[in-house]
């Protein structure tokens, strides 16, 4: 334990007009389990492509065990022995599992060769996984899997694993943690991005925090309250959204055996989904991606259609509505996807404020386009939801993640839904800006909306939600309060279908 | 190195400059190419486009310049509808045939009665039969997700075995001692498309043709139909999202792109061209495809660009005539337009970065 496995000293990357990384200094000890903390934007992306060849820093050096480390390239990074998992998988759905790793590899071995070693590795690292499984039909933990196994026969030493465990369920994530622990006995290194606080306590040895591209702590997470390390992050005090009361009134949206095919290769089936949804309360959906999530979102918009008696709005039939009766009749939806779904990326802002508000707004008038009162509509978004922007003007695609989320967002709410089905309303989002959907949300149940909130991170949902539901697999588990459901409990609503036997580790 | 580089927004200037960008480096090339067919190029690119409208024939050749802009321009407006969406009829050369033989054969109907209302029937005949042509393509994509650039292409082929069939056969001139083709429905009066002010080449088409740029600027800008159109070519998902239904999209733009198409055949074969002949069709339904991306999809665009593009047409007969150029040359040359408009086009959405990767 002399020699750290990697040192980063003075590491300094600057973009025009933005400094990434500013004379960044850590080290990693071997066999060790190492956090990288900070908001959107700190720079952590940077130093961890920085690391892995991706980016070239302009100045300041890096030893891996000693020597001197500059990789021109990945896959100069990979012959030293650097790993990584990306929070985005590049994976094929139409190819096999053994298919996909050898893709990945420099010199792949035959490909029953290979599928043995991948039975191996899975097997001594309680990864289940099989070789020959197709990767459309594996779940986003599975395929998580995929990404870690291509890693593991490389044999590396330092393994860089950014956001691992935003798409896992808790118990899928307690596997990945057997296999990190198992790593680090054998004297791998890893560097772990998170947001999640009570993961890096629970995982990680030691923690480096960055905001603004500069290490602003260093902490044991171990000792250190979550709390301290998220104000570490933001800089600031942090607020934690609140609502006053938990009043409900009557019934707004129905849904009775909601169920429909895979709108497209891939997709998941919607099965029976029984649901009501009630004025003034904020129904959580929880779940990984792909377990039926934005079919349930579409059935609700309006953009896929089911039988008519499926959705009921106020007593209505309206499984056969389109989008835009939905939406004069007060059911609204923010979808997940920003870039190409809920806006389009290369119109201005108050373009993409007539792509929702024409109905509710009175935008469109005999059918000619309003273009004051959309201008006018789409700046009242900007100032209430503080959309950093220089105007209404600039095209959708050169906002921040965070800005055009809290402009979608704030779109749909300002037209005073009656129901508003949100899905993953801050995935990508920095804090601050989460903390403002939220509490915007939270205002907006208050004012008598009825809100459905679909997202995978559980720390939100418990946060905002009056009740919890989980979708696997297209189905709908019943929904239950929040308050007094524990992790586990919501672990196996969640689990379901899927192989959640705990680890098995050898060894 | 030179490397290109997203832009945060399409730049304007780049998107109003491209196509002027593009006809200066259509001349350096084309002159190029005319030089080494030992042409003199000034000479070239002179006969093209100056002599047409200043040249010592210009008094014949300058009404030519809006009989060959009228059909191109009306043509072309629809199809930029369709394209702005993502929906490519590429068969307007087919819907433009039937327009003119749906048209004829009303016309033909009547004669030799006369009425003022037969020419607005032909009118009205010359539409539809656009417009059921074009709903071919549009509905067996709808209905079977069928390719519309294949199957509106291949009917253009099914349009001109018609054609022939219908000039050979059915609409045959009984007067005309067994020779190919109808009637000349320019010397039946109540069926006539005439030049309406002697000298210029004006006739009900072109007018329309300039209706049809002021209508479709409207629509474009101001209309709910326009900004659908933007949104499906833009972002499908998010059409979807605002409300748009893709195959309710697909019908109306292809409906509309075929029954103008069908509207400049009628004008066509009723006016200048004034029979129904086997080779009545020219090429104008391909020619609009260049006009609307040379006018960037644009109606005013439209409407400079059809009238540039009628003149290479023109001033291309000329410089065949008196510099024996050869016809694929001036063919090649209208091409190259095409070319460097949508090589100019990436630096709209592009901008090239010059030097090492790694500026700091």
């Amino acid at each position: 334990m002399s020699t750290p496995l990697l040192q980063l000293s003075g590491l300094t990357k600057a973009y025009p007009g933005v400094v990434a990384n500013a004379d960044v200094s850590f080290d990693i000890a071997k066999g060790e389990v190492h956090a990288l903390l900070g908001e959107n934007g700190a720079g952590k992306s940077t130093l961890v492509k920085t690391i892995y060849g991706l980016v070239q820093p302009d100045a300041g050096t890096m030893r891996l065990d000693g020597a001197p480390f500059a990789p021109a390239e990945p896959r100069a990074a990979r012959a030293s022995g650097v790993a990584m998992v990306f929070q985005h998988f590049s994976l094929f759905d139409a190819m096999s599992v053994a298919e996909n790793v050898a893709l990945g590899m420099e010199n792949p071995p035959a490909l029953n060769r290979l599928a043995a070693q991948i039975r191996e590795v899975s097997q001594s690292y309680g990864l289940p996984l099989d070789p020959d499984r197709i990767v459309g039909d594996l779940s986003a933990g599975e395929r998580q899997r995929v990404e870690i196994i291509r890693c593991l026969l490389q044999e590396p030493r330092l393994l860089i694993m950014d956001e691992p465990t935003s798409v896992l369920t808790p118990q899928e994530v307690a596997i990945l943690f057997e296999t990190l622990r198992k790593l680090r006995e054998e004297g791998v290194s890893i560097l772990y991005i998170s947001h999640k606080l009570e993961e890096i306590r629970t995982i990680c040895d030691s923690a480096t925090i960055l905001r603004h591209g500069k290490v602003v702590g260093k902490c044991d997470p171990k000792t250190t309250a979550a709390r301290d390390m998220a104000e570490q992050m933001v800089g600031a005090t942090l607020s934690t959204p609140s609502r006053a009361g938990g009043r409900t009134g009557d019934v707004v949206l129905e849904l009775a055996g909601l169920s429909a095919p895979a709108p497209r290769a891939f997709g998941t089936a919607l099965h029976a989904i029984d649901l009501e949804l009630r004025a003034g309360e904020v129904l959580g959906i929880g779940g990984v991606a792909g377990n039926g999530q934005d079919e349930l979102a579409m059935a609700l918009s309006g953009e896929m259609h089911v039988a008519p008696g499926m959705i009921r709005f106020k007593g209505r039939e309206i499984g056969r509505e389109g989008v835009t009766a939905r939406r004069r009749m007060g059911l609204l939806c923010a979808p997940e996807e920003r870039m190409g779904h809920a806006a389009a990326p290369d119109m201005s802002l108050t373009e993409n404020a007539l792509l929702t508000a024409g109905p509710r707004e009175d935008l469109v008038r005999h059918g000619f386009l309003r273009w004051g009162r959309a201008r006018g509509f789409a700046e009242r978004v900007i100032e209430r939801f503080d959309v950093r922007t220089p105007g209404p003007g600039t095209a959708a695609r050169a906002l921040s993640g965070g800005n055009l989320q809290k402009f979608v967002i704030g779109r749909e709410i300002l037209q005073r839904p009656e129901v508003l089905v949100v899905n993953q309303p801050t995935w990508g989002v920095d804090a601050a800006a989460a903390a403002t959907i939220r509490q915007a949300l939270l205002d907006l149940a208050e004012a008598g909306a009825a809100l459905i909130v679909i997202s995978q991170d559980l720390d939100e949902l418990m946060e905002i939600s009056d009740r919890f539901a989980a979708l696997n697999a297209g189905r709908l588990s019943a929904p239950r309060p929040m308050a007094g459901l524990g992790i586990d409990e919501i672990g196996m609503m969640l689990g379901g279908a899927h192989d959640m036997a705990p680890a098995q580790v050898e060894g | 190195m030179i490397r290109l580089e997203r832009r945060p927004e399409p730049s304007r200037a780049w998107t109003l400059a491209t196509p002027f960008v593009a006809v200066a480096l259509t001349m350096v090339a084309g002159g190029l190419l005319f030089a080494l067919l030992g042409k003199d190029p000034i000479e070239a690119i002179r006969t093209i486009f100056w002599d047409p409208l200043f040249g010592d024939f210009a008094s014949y050749s300058r009404p030519q310049l809006l009989v060959k802009a009228g059909p191109l321009i009306l043509i072309a407006i629809g199809l930029s509808l369709g394209f702005r969406a993502g929906i490519w009829n590429i068969g307007a050369e087919g819907q433009y045939i039937l327009g003119a033989i749906f048209a004829a054969a009303t016309g033909l109907a009547f004669y030799p009665a006369e009425s003022w209302l037969i020419f607005p029937a032909m009118t009205l005949a010359g539409a539809l039969g656009g417009l059921l042509w074009a709903m071919i393509p549009a509905l067996l994509r709808v209905r079977f997700g069928t390719n519309e650039v294949l199957v509106s292409l291949m009917l253009v082929y099914v349009a001109e075995a018609l054609l022939a069939s219908m000039a050979l056969g059915l609409l045959r001139n009984p007067d005309g001692m067994g020779f190919p083709g109808s009637r000349n429905l320019a010397q039946y009066p109540s069926a006539a498309n005439p030049e309406l002010i002697v000298g210029t080449g004006m006739h009900w088409g072109v007018v329309l043709a300039l209706v049809a740029v002021i209508v479709g600027q409207v629509v474009m800008t101001r209309h709910q139909l326009g900004f659908r159109v933007r949104l499906a070519g833009q972002s499908p998902r998010a059409a979807v999202f605002g409300g748009v239904n893709p195959s309710w999209l697909v019908v109306v733009c292809m409906g509309l792109s075929g029954a103008l198409a069908g509207l400049a055949g009628m004008f066509e074969v009723a006016g200048p061209a004034g029979r129904l002949g086997i080779d009545f069709n020219v090429g104008y339904g391909f020619t609009a495809i260049i006009v609307a991306f040379l006018g960037r999809l644009n109606p005013i665009g439209i409407l400079l660009a059809g009238l540039l593009m009628a003149l290479t047409y023109i001033g291309g007969e000329l410089a065949q005539l008196q510099m024996n150029l050869p016809l694929a040359a001036i063919q090649m040359f209208q091409g190259m337009l095409l070319f460097f408009l949508l090589a100019i086009d990436v630096l709209t959405n592009f901008s090239f970065r010059f030097g090492r990767r790694a500026v700091a």
